[in-house]
């Protein structure tokens, strides 16, 4: 029964990113059957094929809508503040040549796989620190950054408040 | 309306631009991916806003297309880009890249410490 209902909501979900991607394209509500057609063939594929791995360990959470605006709230407040800020430090560095990279390690204590990525994923994408390994027992994160300040920092030296939106949003 | 999207595009090209030139100024592979990735990441949400705002100009369906494809695309480079630049990062430092004059190498250090290396992974 958890089978089907996890094939069932990948399916879904893939439908409905499809359904976006195709929007537009007939007269036929607004979409062309055959595109219809073909998108529920995909969804279908994709749920049979990755259902069993995208709802693993707390997955199911982020189901809720609440996260959704959440989420949408933080990127478009907090997260793109931060990302404005660190591509112009970033552009000011790629001028001057001015670095002082290292390896850093901290704990956000985020427990499951999608506060982990959720918080993996906004750093990379701020300039100017990189995740690279996140030790999968204790939580550590490994992060590449490229103006040191603190050999051994705490999780908001490195990255402000994502920690506390990855919490929110992810967990 | 013309006049914001020429805004997007010229602030898309300067990151991307600035992406390039960290290509050959920055020392090595960490470093790079920070500015290529990165620049090119902010290049692009603003090359990709400026079809946005192009496709609302246009409006009717075929707007309405650009807007909702342009919009996709923002939401998988999101996703895909930080997913790439770290699988690049995290092999580069398995197969012994050593980051160009770190202060501090904590991922290193851990390494040494358990000498099985990722011990905790093996299952995966």
């Amino acid at each position: 029964m958890r089978r089907v209902a996890e094939w069932v909501t990948t399916a879904a979900g893939a439908f409905a990113v499809y359904l976006l991607l195709a929007s537009f394209t007939g007269s036929w509500g607004v979409w062309a059957p055959d595109e219809l057609i073909a998108g529920a063939v995909i969804a279908l594929v994709i749920g049979l094929c990755t259902g069993a791995y995208v709802w693993k360990r707390g997955g199911w959470r982020l189901l809720q809508p609440h996260r959704w605006l959440l989420f949408l709230l933080y990127l478009g407040g907090p997260f793109f503040y931060a990302l404005v800020k660190a591509n112009l430090d970033v552009a000011w560095r790629v001028i001057t040549g001015r670095i002082k990279p290292g390896i850093v390690r901290f704990n956000p204590n985020l427990t499951t796989d999608a506060g982990r990525t959720f918080l993996a994923n906004s750093i990379t994408l701020t300039p100017g620190t990189l995740t690279v390994d996140i030790d999968e027992t204790t939580g550590d994160f490994y992060v590449h950054w490229i103006n040191v300040k603190d050999p051994s920092p705490t999780a908001d030296d490195v990255c402000g408040p994502f920690p506390k939106w990855a919490r929110r949003v992810a967990e | 309306m013309n006049g914001l999207i020429y805004t997007f595009l010229a602030i898309g090209a300067v990151f991307n631009a600035l992406g390039s030139v960290a290509l050959l100024r920055f020392p090595d592979v960490y470093t790079r991916i920070h500015g290529a990735t990165k620049c090119t990441t902010f290049g692009s949400i603003f090359s990709i806003l400026a079809v946005a705002v192009y496709g609302i100009v246009q409006g009717g369906g075929a707007g309405g297309t650009m807007v909702v494809r342009a919009f996709l695309a923002l939401a998988f480079l999101l996703l895909t880009n930080p997913t790439g630049s770290h699988a690049l990062a995290r092999a580069a430092h398995r197969s012994g890249i050593k980051p160009f004059r770190a202060v501090v190498d904590r991922l290193e250090e851990a390494q040494h410490a358990s000498p099985d290396g990722h011990g905790s992974e093996g299952g995966r």
